[in-house]
């Protein structure tokens, strides 16, 4: 048969590893930076754009999204050509997949620092990039596609359905949860409010994980590990099974975490035992992987590349064991909020993503540079100080989990809480955070490592070039199924077929879990004292989320005793639905703010903006100091902010909106006659004042300044339906 | 966390059938793969495991 030559476009694998491995290096370097600022709140004191709440959306983002993300691609890209036989579908394609993502990856360098974010977690990004992200995706799915359209062998392996079915699902998620109104360029407001707003984002959250995460990385298992084995997978069969059953395990699982109780009997029963079940194709696939080592475990021994595979697939096996049980009620109610969710999603991202890609790394790096990896050893120092690494940060944040959940529950006898004070429950994981910050320093030193393998090694291999290949054109055969061909063969080839299946499949999966989201906003409970916020809190309200608050402090009070107890009336669907977005947040560094307002005076709260040591000896929270800053708060939008509400169904009238600034102003020059009640306030006030006058500057009165605002919204939060106490 | 608003939507009118909409369509699959998979011939399943190697 006559063969057909062409070149595998090795240049753009090249490029997505080394963009992987530089912004690996950034983003591990930021989440470095961040767990030392629990050690040293006021490392960057007074520069807004370095401190926590806007770093730490950074370093999430900058990982998943470039780190892993950089990686998934370079894998994708070299072994989808080389599974099918032919060069990526287009070239141009290819180009603008990968300067479109890059350029994506800067602005969010760039925007969150500033402070511009949506809040939602791993969906931090403002309006602008979520069409960017939505249109970059899509010529990534056509690339793959065209790909597999014009491909040159017939069968499509395990590995790039996996590839097609995180294309689809992403996409899908990242359209429902980024459905926003905008305000002005970065600035917009989630179309859901509240509790629905909740269900939206941990359903892209949940889902995220499994399909950005989880399936891309999979699939570059099936196709890596057998390579780097140099034997084929344990069991294909199993690779088929552990497929269909985990792209749809996300889909069922959803409903039925969030609707379990309204189930009928023989459903529920039928639930637990596929909860059970389900275990197995997680596992299933952990097994697959390990077990293509059989009769190569010697070469584990030797060769770097198994070693990193073997410690990803156990934390594969490890995360996806613990996750199911954190699902479990009475799991939760101990882990929720707590460093354990820390330390679960850090075993996912430092074994099983982060391992994945330096194996990856260590494997195409010599064989694209037709070169030898410059140094096995310090390959072998990589593996090693990773694996400690990983060890160190984890284990500790597993103890911090559990010692904050304990802690936070604990009864005097006579009914009081016996660390009535959050802050000892913060002081005494300190231990925790400064182990967790070494076994960070370990596995980024390791990083390190591999950059300078890398270099040495692309300096003493060839430059990387497009590989000739041949194969002989695949024969056209009918498109029905042919005689004696089992019908999963005759889907298998038949790639449009197969990518619509699989549409349909995540398709009905996503419906039956959108819809009851949906409609679930008639049916939340309305309270009648639950009032909009006024112009002010609504502004303060955006510094909140402008300054990342809702990374430390959650908004939603359980209704638990130990929670009753410390922060007061648990949390009421009703009060969010003025929320857009919602901002529960999801792990409590410091005390949950839901119901703060009016239990402090506005001076604390001014003091505490400040210093937060001044006002709580031992805290680990920064200051807020550009807050106070001789400069008049931006209220250029808020006409325009509560238009955009309006349209959300927020109840604010023609003349609520024509007299924001009246509002405004009213409000503020309360909390200022407020803060001139503290003598100390009034004297350094004076002091302020004389000195802009010295320095020749315009005073811009405190009233006007940005941390007025905020301290309306604090004042305001959970006080709608708080019970007055009767003198 | 969202298990304490769950019960906002167990309030929605025919809400069950979401649920099992969702396992009905997950276990009828599942089982179908299951059968798909298990019929496979052994010589094809070798041929398949075999793909990345022929590069």
């Amino acid at each position: 048969m006559e063969k057909e030559q062409f070149y595998y476009d090795n240049k753009i694998v090249r490029n997505f590893l080394y963009a992987s491995i530089a912004f690996g290096v950034i983003g591990m370097l930021v989440g470095l930076i961040v767990a030392f600022m629990y050690l040293f709140p006021s490392m960057t004191d007074g520069i807004s754009w370095l401190s926590y709440g806007r770093l730490r959306p950074l370093h999430t983002n900058a990982v998943i999204f470039a780190f892993v993300g950089n990686s998934i691609f370079a894998g994708v890209y070299y072994s989808l050509q080389r599974l099918l036989k032919t060069r990526m579908y287009s070239n141009f394609l290819t180009q603008l997949n990968f300067w479109g993502w890059q350029i994506i990856i800067l602005g969010a360098a760039i925007t969150l620092p500033l402070g511009y974010t949506t809040s939602k977690e791993y969906a931090e990004l403002e309006w602008p990039f979520d069409i960017a992200i939505a249109l970059i995706w899509v010529a990534f799915g056509i690339n793959m596609i065209g790909t597999i359209i014009k491909r040159r062998e017939r069968h499509i392996y395990v590995a790039i359905w996996f590839y097609l079915a995180t294309f689809i699902a992403v996409a899908l998620l990242h359209i429902f949860n980024s459905l926003e109104i905008p305000v002005s360029a970065f600035k917009s407001y989630s179309v859901y409010a509240g509790v629905q707003d909740a269900l939206v984002q941990w359903w892209y959250g949940h889902n995220a994980v499994a399909f950005f995460l989880t399936t891309p990385i999979l699939g570059l298992m099936y196709y890596f590990v057998p390579k780097a084995a140099n034997r084929p997978v344990y069991s294909y069969r199993l690779s088929i099974i552990h497929f269909w059953s985990l792209i749809f395990i996300y889909i069922w699982a959803g409903p039925h975490h969030l609707l379990y109780t309204s189930l009928p009997d023989w459903a529920q029963n039928l639930g637990v035992v596929f909860s059970i079940m389900l275990i197995a194709p997680s596992w299933g696939g952990m097994i697959n992987g390990l077990l293509t080592l059989r009769g190569a475990w010697d070469k584990v021994r030797t060769d770097p590349v198994l070693k990193f595979y073997v410690v990803a697939i156990t934390g594969y096996g490890m995360s996806t064991f613990e996750g199911p049980m954190l699902s479990l009620k009475n799991v939760n109610a101990i882990a929720h909020y707590t460093d354990w969710i820390v330390a679960h999603v850090h075993v996912g991202t430092l074994a099983w993503n982060g391992f994945m890609a330096f194996g990856m790394v260590y494997w195409l790096i010599p064989r694209m540079t037709k070169t030898k990896l410059y140094s096995i050893g310090l390959a072998n120092f990589h593996f090693w100080i990773g694996t400690l690494g990983i060890i160190l940060y984890t284990l500790p944040m597993y103890v911090a989990g559990f010692t904050q959940a304990s802690m936070w529950k604990q009864f005097n006898p006579d009914g009081s809480l016996v660390y009535g004070n959050f802050l000892e429950t913060v002081t005494e994981i300190m231990p925790m955070y400064w182990m967790r910050a070494i076994g960070g320093t370990l596995y980024f030193t390791g990083l390190l490592v591999l950059v300078y393998n890398v270099i040495r090694t692309v300096m003493a291999g060839s430059p990387v070039e497009d590989e000739l290949a041949e194969a002989p054109a695949l024969v056209k055969i009918s498109n029905k199924q042919l005689k004696g061909e089992a019908w999963h063969s005759w889907l298998e080839r038949r790639p449009v077929q197969f990518t619509i299946l699989t549409t349909i499949a995540v398709a009905i999966g996503g419906v039956v879990q959108i819809v009851p989201m949906l409609v679930v906003k008639s049916n939340i409970p309305t309270i009648s004292s639950v009032k909009p916020y006024t112009p002010l809190e609504l502004q303060g309200r955006d510094l909140y989320i402008r300054e990342g608050c809702n990374n430390c402090h959650s908004q939603m009070i359980r209704p638990f005793r130990s929670e009753v107890k410390r922060y007061g009336e648990y949390s009421k669907s009703g009060e969010f639905v003025y929320d857009h977005p919602f901002l529960w947040g999801s792990k409590r560094t410091g005390p949950d703010l839901h119901r703060v307002g009016q239990k402090y005076n506005d001076n604390w709260h001014f003091n505490h903006m400040w210093d937060p040591q001044s006002t709580s000896s031992g805290s680990i929270m920064p200051g807020y100091k550009w807050l106070f800053d001789n400069e008049a708060m931006d209220h250029q939008y808020i006409e325009k902010k509560m238009q955009v509400m309006v349209t959300l169904g927020v109840p604010y009238s023609e003349e609520d909106i024509a007299n924001a600034r009246k509002n405004m102003e009213a409000q503020s020059a309360q909390i200022e006659k407020n803060l001139n009640n503290d003598p100390d306030f009034v004297k350094s006030y004076e002091a302020s004042k004389k000195a802009a006058v010295a320095r020749g500057e315009e005073f811009v009165a405190m009233k006007d300044r940005e941390i007025v605002a905020l301290i309306a919204y604090l004042q305001r939060l959970g006080t709608d339906i708080k019970v007055k106490k009767v003198e | 966390m969202l298990k304490f608003v769950k019960h906002n939507m167990e309030t929605i009118v025919g809400i069950e059938i979401y649920p099992i909409i969702s396992l009905v369509l997950f276990f009828v699959i599942f089982i179908a793969f299951l059968v798909y998979a298990m019929t496979y011939s052994k010589d094809k399943i070798k041929e398949l495991s075999q793909l990345p190697f022929k590069d």
